[in-house]
């Protein structure tokens, strides 16, 4: 009789998941400093282009978005396949860009409101007509910083 | 017997997953956003009050048709070629009125910066691509001679100077110092860009 009896072979010993909640909350905590929560669900394509002297889009309080381009895939039996301007969740006529400027101007606080950029997020494939009309909207209603949202990358892959 | 060993542990083996169903419901209805794109301001919709006549020299105007073709000062050029055509605009110092420049002193082109005007026209059927594309290599040709004037003043790139001035981490002493550096810059060579309302195609 060994007085050391031996280990049973094949029974490996338990790793510990003890600090698996840690490693967990630390991605939770991550994701939740680094990431917005999601506005609106586009119902557009939206492949905006690329350029390459931009500026960031600081202070997401000050920003209000547009959407420009064709109804995506679900949507194009309803409203065709010709691109169309999304305000919050719903398509638009460029005739409604002005009073949504106006009643998203109004949400905002006070300090804010002469403060505020329209970041256009319009589709490479849309045509100028489209953004022309929004543009002359905006200017009825004195929203005149716009932002052209765009892409890091070089500019010359928007044409081909 | 009574217990001695206190209140027995709770098993904590379920946390991962809790926090595993956190984690996932955050990545699903968040997104890592970090929007950025050309600045532009619209021009007021009331005319002003008084006409302002410029002359015809010291505007450069880019026309783009429906098919993506540019138009500039009346020559066909390529996309390539905007961004030099246009600095050598900016750059042309025609009355030589403009000490930092260095252009030819044309005196069929601009008189100096501060006067130089560029207009951009599109038609109603022009790709938004292209049309960024077009925005892209004008704002770019701005910067590089504003980048040229702040290397040369301050030995740094105006394009950074600008984004950390606006950056809102920026500590706010330094931020001063650099307000009156980019206001400078700026001036040197004013973005005056006008754009036109856009045709209809025929």
């Amino acid at each position: 009789m060994s007085k050391f009896a031996k280990k049973k072979s094949g029974e490996l010993p338990a790793v510990s998941t003890a600090s698996l909640p840690d490693i967990v909350f630390m991605l939770l905590f991550f994701f939740m400093t680094v990431t917005v929560m999601k506005d609106s669900t586009v119902k557009v394509e939206n492949t905006l282009p690329n350029a390459s002297e931009i500026k960031k889009l600081e202070k997401k309080d000050r920003v209000i978005t547009i959407y420009v381009g064709a109804p995506t895939q679900e949507y194009q039996s309803t409203f065709g396949s010709e691109p169309k301007i999304q305000l919050n969740d719903k398509f638009a006529s460029p005739s409604e860009v002005g009073d949504f400027i106006l009643m998203e101007r109004a949400k905002k606080a006070q300090e804010l409101q002469n403060v505020l950029t329209t970041s256009l997020k319009v589709d490479k494939n849309a045509n100028m007509g489209l953004i022309s009309d929004i543009k002359q909207e905006l200017r009825k209603v004195n929203a005149l910083k716009v932002n052209y949202t765009t892409y890091e990358g070089d500019a010359f892959n928007n044409i081909n | 017997m009574p217990r001695r060993a206190g209140a027995p542990e709770v098993n904590a083996g379920s946390m991962a997953d809790i926090a595993f169903l956190l984690l996932i419901f955050f990545l699903v209805t968040t997104t890592i956003e970090t929007d950025a794109g050309l600045d532009r301001m619209l021009p007021p919709i009331e005319p002003p009050e008084e006409d302002v006549i410029i002359k015809q020299k010291n505007i450069f105007q880019v026309l783009i048709n429906k098919n993506g073709q540019l138009l500039a000062d009346d020559n066909i050029i390529g996309l390539k070629e905007l961004r030099v055509k246009a600095m050598d605009f900016l750059d042309n110092n025609g009355d030589g009125t403009c000490t930092y420049c260095k252009g030819k002193k044309d005196a069929e082109s601009s008189d100096n910066p501060t006067k130089a005007i560029i207009s951009l026209k599109n038609d109603r059927e022009t790709k938004y691509g292209t049309y960024i594309t077009v925005q892209n290599e004008i704002v770019g040709a701005y910067n590089d001679l504003r980048n040229r004037e702040a290397q040369r003043l301050y030995g740094q790139d105006f394009t950074d100077m600008e984004a950390t001035y606006l950056n809102p981490e920026t500590p706010s002493g330094v931020r001063d110092e650099l307000k009156e550096k980019v206001k400078r810059i700026q001036d040197l060579f004013p973005q005056k860009f006008s754009e036109a309302e856009t045709s209809t195609s025929n």
